[in-house]
């Protein structure tokens, strides 16, 4: 390809086009569904019955950032989202936006590190779609995916599943992602050692259903933290959620970044984290099997879910080393603008 | 500025400061010595204001030790006149305003500089003045207008900034200064007879640059204890042990127990350099009126820097949020929960006054943490 950047041309539907998809989006992702050039991929899909369908858009500025980038978070976004149901992930759509002007090489480079995401999460990319705005009507590049999976017999996870008794696990250190890309950002950039966490965690989650078949709802703390996803299991499942603040596993470095910034690690995203709640019983063997998968290393039990007291509204409560509690709120509004 | 060096996994070792058992038996020691004592403690700092809450100290603590939130957020404090000045700035044709991401969704009179930046005038949040003089270069075409305020910690930076500006002979900048000094709001909070306080937890931040001595005078006129404390759980529980300590036993005085940021003297580099850029105003403060020299102005030989002297702006009539009384807030007169507004028609998404505003805010931190 002679060009260097994106032109209007390449969003044609003519020649351009079918250039550019060719030697960007078919040579990375290569999959036979792509390469048969019809309008709709199609692929098998084992009849259990019922599917899982989920979709994401991607929007993160800037594009590359420690420990990953734009279109490897596209992938394992969605993929993460399919798999929390409990379903076996099979197949990816992805629509780029693409701002004229925007450098091809960094184009093929979010196409192979998708690609790579996508031979890592064992799933395929079978159909895309390419638009080209003008410039200065979008940032660069925002990529679309929707993920497809399957969903074994007699599985059925939700949020609403949570019971008093239960056991909160996370996979591994929250608030990676969000200070990543925090330290990036034009005005604010800091050094660290921190990288983003975006990983593929339907391996995992596999991992925890076969360990612990009992497990209630799983769920990735991405915008908004483990804030927003306790949260949301308290208020589906009506119960009050009790965490121990020194369970939580957070990085050195993060903590001393959200002690600078203001922020807390709890309320950061995270882009390869997983958070499960799972019955009594089968907590221990959810955790071994999270810490045997490649990104479950540092699980940890968090907490618990409590009955809800007559008269309470759903929270989730904070207690302290030294037996303080405090409420744990969503995030109200904005705090690292578009990190996802 | 000083961030792009800043290595985040080089800092102090927070965990001694957070050893639940040196916690554990600090609590229990204020327990005894507060006994049946009713002592109001007030701290004037909002970060020690953020983090009492998220330490969860007043579910731990006993009934008897009240801590009230002073005058501590730098953005709580500004007048609503200064805030509505500010958003007639933005309203200007071919002006930039540049501020802090917590003024933005502070309320005017009228309506804030988020709803005007949605309106579609161009209001910048920047992480540091320095950010200022960049926009400003890179727009010189455009007046760039940093909206300032800050407390004793933050004025330095804006001097250093304006002085910058100055070498620079940056012909497009210049900067609103609401900027504010300590001292003079806790003369009025001690002076004040609605307000009954025993001591003060003194800012650890201002008192970097500040020193002791400005606040002598608590012991000097009022009798009153104040002990300078630091951010982590057992730095704040140590200020609160020795300043129950000193009403129990009658002997006020005033303390470093921050010592490893704090020097009795100060910084003099830093006041230097704010004097030469500065000099002090009467500041009208929401909720304390007007205080005399408790503000700082831009000196009338730089005044070509000064917002306020080169744009003539036409600002609204002020008009107090109605029901609100974030004044009586900051004044210590009740706690967040006393305001008939809290958390029924003000919450941190549709705040009313400034204090559920600011992520510093007592509102705010009251509503945050509260257990």
């Amino acid at each position: 390809m002679t060009d260097a950047t994106v032109l209007m041309g390449h969003g044609s539907g003519g020649q351009m086009m079918k250039r550019l998809i060719d030697e960007i989006f078919l040579e990375a992702f290569d999959a036979p569904e792509l390469h048969a050039g019809n309008d709709a991929g199609v692929g098998e899909l084992p009849a259990t019955g019922r599917i899982a369908l989920s979709t994401d858009s991607f929007v993160v500025t800037p594009q590359f950032f420690p420990g990953g980038d734009i279109g490897r978070l596209a992938v394992c976004g969605t993929v993460n989202d399919v798999a929390t149901s409990g379903a076996h992930v099979r197949y990816l759509s992805c629509g780029f936006i693409l701002e004229e002007g925007y450098p091809l090489d960094d184009l093929r480079t979010i196409a192979r590190s998708m690609a790579e995401a996508a031979r890592e999460a064992d799933v395929r990319i079978v159909t895309g779609d390419t638009k080209v705005v003008e410039r200065g009507s979008a940032d660069g590049v925002y990529i679309n995916t929707t993920g497809v999976g399957e969903v074994p017999a007699g599985i059925c996870l939700s949020a609403g599943a949570c019971t008093p008794g239960d056991v909160i696990l996370v996979s591994g250190t929250l608030g990676d992602h969000g200070i990543a890309i925090m330290s990036q950002r034009e005005g604010l950039a800091f050094d660290t050692d921190i990288v983003s966490d975006a990983a593929p965690l339907n391996h995992l989650i596999a991992a925890v259903m076969q360990a612990a078949p009992r497990t209630r709802c799983f769920r990735d703390p991405t915008r908004g933290g483990l804030a927003s996803t306790l949260n949301e299991f308290a208020e589906a499942s009506r119960v009050a959620i009790e965490i121990d603040e020194d369970a939580v596993p957070v990085r050195p470095a993060v903590r001393g970044a959200c002690e600078m910034l203001g922020y807390d690690p709890l309320q950061v995203a995270n882009e390869g984290k997983m958070v499960a709640v799972v019955p009594e019983q089968e907590a221990t063997a959810a955790l071994e099997a999270m810490r045997r998968t490649r990104y479950g290393e540092q699980a940890a039990i968090i907490g618990r879910v409590r009955e809800l007291d007559r008269g309470r509204e759903p929270h989730v409560r904070v207690r302290t080393g030294w037996g303080a509690t405090r409420i744990l709120d969503m995030l109200v509004g904005e705090q690292l603008p578009r990190i996802c | 500025m000083s961030m792009s060096t800043t290595r985040t996994d080089q800092t102090i070792d927070f965990a001694a400061f957070r050893d639940p058992h040196v916690v554990r038996e600090l609590i229990a020691r204020i327990r005894n010595r507060v006994g049946e004592r009713q002592i109001n403690l007030m701290e004037v700092c909002g970060t020690h204001t953020m983090s009492i809450g998220r330490y969860g100290f007043r579910s731990v603590l006993p009934p008897g030790l009240k801590l009230l939130s002073g005058p501590g957020c730098p953005v709580c404090v500004t007048a609503n006149r200064d805030i509505d000045h500010a958003i007639a700035l933005a309203r200007l044709d071919d002006v930039i305003v540049a501020t802090f991401g917590d003024m933005m969704r502070v309320p005017g009179s009228t309506t804030s500089l988020a709803a005007e930046k949605a309106a579609g005038r161009d209001v910048r949040i920047v992480y540091s003045p320095l950010d200022v003089l960049d926009l400003a270069r890179a727009h010189p075409d455009r007046q760039v207008v940093f909206i300032s305020v800050g407390f004793e910690t933050t004025t330095p930076a804006m001097a250093a900034c304006l002085l910058e500006a100055a070498d620079r002979a940056s012909d497009n900048f210049s900067m609103f200064c609401a900027n504010k000094m300590t001292p003079a709001a806790l003369r009025a909070i001690a002076g004040d007879p609605e307000t009954r306080i025993d001591g003060f937890i003194l800012p650890g931040h201002v008192s970097t640059i500040t020193g002791l001595s400005p606040y002598r005078f608590l012991v000097d006129e009022f009798g009153l204890p104040g002990v300078v404390t630091g951010f982590e759980p057992t730095d704040i529980l140590e200020g609160v042990s020795l300043l129950v300590d000193m009403v129990a036993e009658g002997k006020p005085a005033i303390v470093n127990a921050y010592r490893r940021g704090v020097r009795t003297e100060g910084n003099p580099v830093a006041r230097a350099l704010v004097d030469q850029v500065f000099e002090p105003v009467d500041a009208v403060w929401r909720g304390l009126g007007t205080l005399p020299s408790s503000g700082l102005r831009i000196k009338p030989e730089l005044s070509r820097y000064d917002a306020a002297v080169r744009f003539d702006v036409d600002t609204e009539t002020t008009v107090e949020p109605a029901g609100c009384r974030c004044g009586d807030v900051l004044r210590g007169r009740i706690t967040p929960e006393g305001c008939p507004l809290f958390d029924r028609i003000c919450t941190p998404e549709h705040a009313v006054g400034p204090c559920m505003v600011s992520s510093e805010g007592s509102c705010a931190a009251y509503f945050r943490y509260r257990s």
